[in-house]
């Protein structure tokens, strides 16, 4: 019969994956994590996650860096912060989700075509250029680059209801000194390479 | 600072309208009249924090820096603007060098700022500032025999809010009690709504939402009442679906905060973005007619 181990061993972790989170999260408590799983049973997502909260502390702990980065918890998570505020060992468990997101968005290993991160970095592109969100253009725009455009039309009814209320326009808003801003974001980029 | 400053954010001037249309007539009958900050841009909500934090902190670091050229503390109505700029402030007051990095080339392009901004969510200002005796005052239609189930959402009282609990909040449940409404024992009053996953996630969305409108509906509310902009736009779009699939009457008009207490110190209910819901919002004129405030 052949083995199958269901562990990692010590040479296919990453050890240095704690240390990075931590910086990245500005967390050093993550070692004190008890795993008591009061982070797991306050989470409102925890039923759909992959991995529970608990679960993903362990596993920054340890090492496990690309199956934490792979996860879906981290994009499942709107960072309600019901985990952090109750934490005993007070673990910033949503800011160690921030982290990780952005680590995934950093060496790409995020799902692409998932909606969430793909809103994510939309709106954040939409911010940059005008200074402003305009709600209906992230929308079309989520919609072409998740490639699910019939997803449009199961939102028309809705898009209609908010259309006769006033309450969706296609303008595209921006703020009046983009110049600004943009000088801003340009040295910060140049700042923290 | 000497007052304050209105930070509307984009929903606000979007699918927020109504909170808008209401938070300004309440202030301008306190007698504290908003002005707008001027040429203020968006917050980047989770979206920006979870690309590049850095960023992120930057541009809620412009917001701040104009707020503090205007003289003035920052009133951010919608919650999750209320918590980013909150969250940007303390770490740009804090000992980071990548701090002190981002007020460096917030100074370069003409934004010093040198931290002395406050950022406050109006249920703070309206609790704290003013007080519930001043508002008793203001008072001219108790909203008699309305129960409301008060909802704070997540991003108010979580994770640096300073002025009420975060799990059990009761400020909002105060506020409206003292315009003569009932407030019933919400126990989801601070579960999260989803926030932007009832776009991306459609089932999770649902789910998340039944569950708020459910126990609202289980302790007889008549309405949910919000503070948040995202939280009324999940609670209003999600309901209908929500009630179909779970095979569920969960239908339920969710306003404002802002509007119930317009309504109350007798603003025209035509001056309080009423006509913005898109769902049904006869059982709240019912109970108000029967208790004679309309
Ligand atoms: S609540 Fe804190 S200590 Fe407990 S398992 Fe979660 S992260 Fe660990
Ligand atoms: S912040 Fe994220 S991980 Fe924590 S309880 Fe909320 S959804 Fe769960």
């Amino acid at each position: 019969m052949e083995i199958h181990k269901k562990v990692k061993y010590e040479e296919e972790l990453d050890s240095g994956f704690v240390d990075e989170i931590k910086e990245m999260s500005r967390c050093e408590e993550i070692d004190e994590c008890i795993q008591c799983g009061t982070c797991s049973s306050s989470c409102p997502m925890a039923v759909y996650m992959d991995y529970t909260p608990r679960k993903i502390i362990a596993m920054i702990k340890s090492g496990f860096k690309d199956e934490a980065l792979r996860s879906f918890t981290i994009w499942l998570c709107p960072s309600c912060y019901t985990c952090q505020v109750r934490c005993p060992s007070k673990i910033k468990i949503t800011d160690v989700m921030y982290a990780l997101k952005r680590k995934a968005i950093e060496e790409k290993v995020y799902p692409s075509r998932f909606a969430i991160p793909v809103l994510d970095r939309q709106m954040s592109r939409l911010i940059a250029k005008y200074g402003r969100n305009s709600e209906m253009w992230l929308i079309l725009n989520l919609y072409l680059k998740s490639r699910n455009p019939f997803g449009l039309f199961k939102m028309a009814p809705l898009g209609l209801k908010l259309m006769k209320t006033g309450r969706m326009s296609l303008k595209k808003e921006s703020i009046k000194d983009r110049k600004q801003l943009g000088a801003l974001l340009k040295a910060i980029k140049e700042d923290t390479r | 600072m000497n007052g304050y400053v209105y930070y509307p954010g984009c929903s606000l001037k979007g699918s927020s309208r109504a909170y808008e249309e209401s938070i300004l007539p309440v202030f301008k009958e306190i007698g504290m009249p908003l002005q707008e900050l001027e040429d203020w841009n968006c917050c980047g909500a989770t979206a920006y924090f979870s690309v590049d934090d850095t960023m992120a902190a930057a541009v809620c670091g412009r917001n701040l820096a104009l707020a503090e050229k205007a003289g003035k503390d920052i009133i951010a109505p919608c919650a999750g603007c209320y918590l980013t700029l909150k969250k940007s402030n303390i770490f740009l007051a804090g000992s980071q060098p990548k701090a002190a990095k981002i007020l460096k080339d917030l100074k370069s392009v003409g934004c010093e700022y040198q931290g002395k901004v406050a950022v406050k969510h109006p249920l703070q200002v309206l609790s704290e500032d003013v007080g519930l005796p001043k508002i008793k005052e203001l008072v001219r239609r108790p909203l008699k025999g309305l129960k409301v189930a008060c909802y704070y959402g997540c991003q108010l009282v979580r994770p640096y809010t300073d002025f009420d609990d975060p799990d059990y909040p009761t400020k909002l449940d105060r506020l409206l009690e003292a315009v003569g409404a009932e407030s019933v024992n919400y126990s989801a009053k601070t579960r999260c709504c989803g926030g932007s996953l009832t776009g991306t996630i459609e089932e999770v969305g649902l789910r998340l939402n039944y569950i708020l409108l459910k126990e609202a509906k289980r302790k007889g509310a008549d309405a949910i009442v919000t503070i948040c902009p995202l939280c009324q736009f999940n609670l209003e779009i999600t309901q209908d679906k929500a009630g179909r699939k779970y095979k569920d009457d969960v239908a339920m008009p969710i306003l404002y905060f802002s509007q119930l207490l317009g309504l109350a110190m007798g603003i025209a209910k035509e001056d309080l973005g009423f006509s913005r819901s898109i769902v049904s919002l006869k059982p709240v004129w019912k109970k108000l007619k029967n208790g004679g405030t309309l």
